[in-house]
């Protein structure tokens, strides 16, 4: 009975948010505060109980570590179908952790209509766990579609005003279209999945368990495995469907930013280790190498345009690009180990790209500017904000000792003995990964002064956000046995999935 | 035939109907007073509303060669009556509340005179099963509308407006008449059945009935305003006073559509290839065309004109698809949309409440609405994502069933468009939706009412509000009542 409450908890606190705001503008925020609290307790407390050997593996009926069901619309066999194991019980605590932090470091940002816009938060990462809790194709759409309203709302119009041309509306509106457009293509392959397992059995049912069994014809499976990548490759981004990903960051306030690129991007990781793989194993190989060049494109490209920006956020954002190309590359290399590294890697970019996010808004509201040409000698004007920015720009390049190390390092290991070439090209990632990184550190920190007069350093709360953030990222680094025991059976699943399905595409050959 | 007390029985919610405009003219002869004249039309249409439980024991039947009362046209008569029984609400805060206080200037009994008529020729057309009743009730659905159209006279817009509709709608009845008049001559017989039996017996159809067929498309597709019979629709809606304009949106199209789709599953001859690759021809039209054209709209009443011949192309898919679940989608689809405009409507109309000399249609009357009225904006953009087809709102089960049925029937293409629609579409609804939430610009002309929503019109609102979200969040009642609503076949 706890899985809905994991869903309820975020959206009836959005709109306790919303109503508090009569109580006073600070209501709002400790009411939001206390709910992720409770978010993120819950998870972390079903982590703590859970035994997470059970996990959906070929040839058997799914298994779940918690599961809760209830029927929702009978006539077309729909019913609200949560489910836990190992995969989703890492999300959700991730989610619930960069909701207390969203939360926490929106705590100045945002001074106007203070209530609406927790709403808005709130209701997004209440939309995020439905995605990680839903194995009903439709209720898991149902989540998909309806979290991005709330992005919308707080990117259009908690945002940051840009250029002529950029505006923050552009910004949403571009975001959204992209993100429904796919979605629907997504919902005519989920209804193509449906209709074809309704002509082998004559019942109609979106339950994840039942549509496993569905025997495609190979045209069939592959185009419809199409369907469900076009909607996680926009998500991801990959990379010719990214470009919505650096408007939206750099016109999104800081919340924003750090739930897009923490939780809103693993959503499509999820989606295709959840669904995408096991629903369509022979496709998935067959269009594995496609996926992994596309990877490889996205690292490099990614990490190129990183390099090139000046704006922080933006900088950061194509920086994202190029590390959820890792992810992809794991998630299609069909290695246990790879697999495992793309869930050390999922969690490990959304803390560092979520605090790099938090650093940029910190220096926001010192600078009023994210244009790097105008910083420049931050280093001696303030205190504790630029080493802790190096700390996690070094994070984000790969150093050992950090989360990011091992992620990358699994995937690349993993890869390397089936695809050498793809690990090798992605490798170099690695290296315009320190370029842009130590770059960006440069430009804003070194290098001469604009002015001589101090900048207010980081006062606690902000101190207590980026700290804690660097602490989980260095255990993770050091210690990540944990995270790879959680979720371990549910890799192991996926990886028996798509290797039986490389066999077989061998043998055809 | 012999009418037997069954028969009565079945057509009582149209009898009644009927009544009700006898009974309110007398009343206003004996005693002009707005509330009572409003009072006088709701009762007759509840009772309608009631009458449809007796009637549906009594369904299905044969009431004549003309009408078929069955679960089908049964749904749909209700929805009709809801439909006007929601605008007349409207229309009664629109006008204002009686001559003296500020509102409409003029006699405002009469417009429920023709909301009434207009309503029984809803009802006549849902349960057509004749081209002659066919034709009945849809000039009894649309001559009225062409006063409704033009209440507000006295401002050029709304006559204007009036006069194109009446003309243009003149021309689709033309239309129709000879397409019905070519394929009598084919077949010898205007009931939908012995029409779809000669016409499919005859194996190959002879020029004259595809002449015939697609002249009688012409003069639907105008009533309809599918593309390329749209031209009038922006116009019509911006000039009508918007609780007319929901009326034309919401009911007048509907009873169009369950005929055509009544037409069109008993005539099984109609739904040959060529028609097929016609109406997909108009689909594909009214989608592309109603969105790219809604895209820059900055007056809202056009704005919604544009949508609503969009999603006219929506459901055309359904019609299209013409098996499995499609019927069911359709009517889905039509409750959704339904609400969703009343909703939208409702809005625009409380905004002009009351009535001074034109609407609060344009965009930026609606700048930053949500920091003076926010239960009136959650409204207005539960009704835009349920426009746009986003989870939480009716739209999107209409949505949902209309590319399930799509899928069913493998109509790619369609679905295709479907898509390219939508993500069009997504941009001009949400424009609308950040408008209300954008700083106001401190230059007001019209808001609503600080009480909208303790007046009968704003509870009406607030239900439909309610309802769209219902739907949207558990569909299965509705699901359940469009499932056991199938058309009946006479013998």
């Amino acid at each position: 009975m706890i899985l809905p409450w994991l869903i309820l908890i975020p959206f009836i606190g959005g709109f306790l948010c919303w109503q508090g705001e009569r109580l006073g503008a600070s209501a709002p925020r400790w009411i939001a505060l206390l709910s992720m609290a409770l978010l993120f307790a819950l998870g972390l407390w079903l982590w703590a109980t859970g035994d997470f050997s059970l996990a959906p593996a070929p040839g058997a009926e799914p298994r779940w570590t918690s599961e809760f069901q209830v029927d929702w619309i009978d006539r077309l066999g729909i019913s609200v179908h949560l489910a836990l194991d190992g995969l989703s019980v890492l999300m959700v605590v991730l989610t619930g952790l960069l909701g207390v932090l969203s939360v926490l470091c929106s705590w100045k940002e945002i001074q106007h209509r203070v209530g609406f816009f927790h709403l808005n938060l709130m209701w997004i990462l209440g939309g995020v766990i439905g995605v990680f809790l839903a194995i009903d194709l439709f209720l898991f759409f149902f989540f998909w579609e309806m979290m991005l309203v709330p992005m919308y709302f707080l990117i259009a119009l908690w945002g940051h005003s840009g250029s002529v041309g950029k505006s923050r509306i552009t910004a949403a509106t571009k975001f959204f279209i992209f993100t429904q457009a796919s979605g629907l293509i997504m919902l005519v392959a989920i209804l193509g999945l449906v209709f074809v397992h309704y002509s082998q059995t004559g019942a109609l049912t979106f339950a994840y368990a039942d549509l496993l069994k569905t025997q495609m014809a190979p045209g069939t499976e592959y185009l419809l495995m199409l369907g469900f990548f076009a909607a996680f490759a926009v998500k991801f981004p990959v990379v010719p469907v990214h470009s919505w990903l650096p408007d939206a960051h750099a016109q999104a306030p800081t919340a924003g930013s750090v739930d897009l690129a923490g939780i809103l991007l693993k959503t499509a990781a999820y989606g295709m280790l959840r669904f995408s793989l096991p629903l369509f194993p022979n496709a998935s190989a067959e269009f594995a190498p496609i996926a992994m060049a596309l990877g490889v494109f996205a690292i490099v490209y990614g990490a190129l345009l990183s390099f090139a920006q000046t704006d922080m956020k933006r900088l950061v954002a194509f920086s994202s690009v190029s590390h959820m190309g890792f992810i992809l590359i794991a998630i299609y290399s069909g290695s246990q180990i790879a697999l495992q590294g793309a869930v050390v890697q999922m969690i490990s970019h959304g803390l560092s790209a979520a605090a790099l996010f938090i650093l940029s808004g910190q220096l926001y509201e010192r600078l009023h500017t994210r244009d790097m040409r105008e910083m420049g000698g931050l280093w001696g004007r303030m205190s504790w904000l630029p080493a802790v920015s190096l700390f996690f720009a070094a994070a984000a390049l790969g150093l050992p000792g950090t989360g990011n190390f091992i992620g990358e390092i699994l995937i690349l290991i993993g890869t390397f003995p089936s695809f050498p070439w793809i690990a090798s090209l992605a490798a170099t990632g690695l290296v315009f990964g320190s370029v842009y990184s130590l770059c960006m550190i440069h430009r804003a920190y070194f290098g001469p002064a604009k002015s001589e007069s101090a900048i207010a350093g980081l006062n606690s709360r902000e101190l207590i956000t980026v700290l804690g953030l660097a602490g989980l990222l260095i255990l993770l680094g050091v210690y990540p046995q944990p995270v790879l025991d959680t979720s371990a059976a549910s890799m192991q699943g996926v990886q028996q999935w798509i290797s039986t399905a490389f066999s077989q595409l061998v043998t055809a050959r | 035939m012999q009418l037997t007390t069954q028969h009565f029985i079945a057509l009582l919610p149209l009898l009644i109907t009927c009544t009700t405009p006898v009974v309110v003219m007398l009343g206003i002869a004996w005693k002009r007073n707005h509330s009572q004249t409003f009072m006088l039309s709701t009762i007759g249409l509840n009772l309608a509303l009631l009458s449809i439980i007796p009637a549906s024991k009594a369904a299905p039947l044969e009431v004549t060669q003309l009408l078929m009362i069955d679960n089908y046209s049964l749904l749909y008569m209700s929805l009709i009556l809801v439909t006007t029984l929601a605008c007349m609400t409207l229309c009664h805060a629109y006008l204002g509340d009686k001559a003296g206080l500020p509102g409409y200037p003029g006699n405002r009994e009469e417009i429920y005179l023709l909301f009434l008529l207009a309503s029984a020729g809803g009802e006549v057309l849902v349960s057509a099963q004749h081209l002659a009743s066919l034709f009945i009730g849809l000039e009894l659905l649309s001559i009225p509308v062409y006063g409704m159209v033009a209440y507000a006279f006295f401002n050029k817009r709304s006559l204007e407006a009036g006069i194109k509709y009446m003309v243009l709608s003149a021309v689709g009845s033309a239309f129709l008449l000879f397409g019905m008049a070519l394929l009598y001559a084919d077949s010898g017989s205007l009931s939908f059945i012995s029409l779809g039996k000669s016409l499919s017996g005859s194996g190959v159809h002879g020029t004259l009935v595809q002449i015939g067929v697609g002249l009688m498309l012409i003069g639907l597709g105008f009533k309809l305003s599918m593309v390329p019979f749209h031209l009038w629709t922006p116009d019509v809606y911006e000039g009508a006073p918007a609780p007319v304009a929901a009326f034309l949106a919401t009911a007048s199209k509907v009873a169009v559509f369950v005929v055509l789709l009544r037409l069109y599953q008993i005539s099984p001859a109609m739904a040959d290839g060529w028609l097929n690759h016609l109406l997909s021809l108009i689909a594909v039209g009214s989608i592309i065309f109603g969105n790219l054209l809604a895209l820059m709209q900055s007056n809202l009443k056009r704005l919604l004109g544009y949508s609503s011949i969009a999603h006219f192309g929506y459901l055309l898919i359904a019609l299209i698809a013409s098996k499995g679940m499609a019927v069911e989608a359709v009517g889905v689809y039509l409750v959704s949309y339904v609400l969703t405009s009343l909703g939208a409507f409702g809005v625009i109309t409380l905004m002009s409440t009351p009535f001074s000399g034109r609407d609060a249609d344009a965009l930026y009357e609606y700048r930053g609405l949500f920091w003076r009225r926010p239960y009136l904006t959650a409204v207005l953009t539960l009704m835009m994502l349920s426009l746009a087809g986003i989870p939480l709102t009716a739209g999107f089960i209409g949505k949902f069933y209309v590319i399930a049925t799509g899928v069913e029937s493998e109509l790619w293409w369609l679905i295709g468009v479907l898509i390219l629609g939508s993500a069009i579409g997504v941009f001009y609804y949400l424009r609308v939706m950040v408008t209300l939430y954008l700083i106001e610009p401190h230059l007001r002309r019209h808001d609503a009412p600080l009480n909208w929503g303790q007046r009968t019109s704003g509870i009406m609102l607030m239900l439909v509000a309610f309802l769209a979200f219902l739907l949207g969040v558990y569909p299965q009642p509705l699901l359940d009542l469009v499932h056991h609503s199938s058309l009946a076949l006479a013998g």
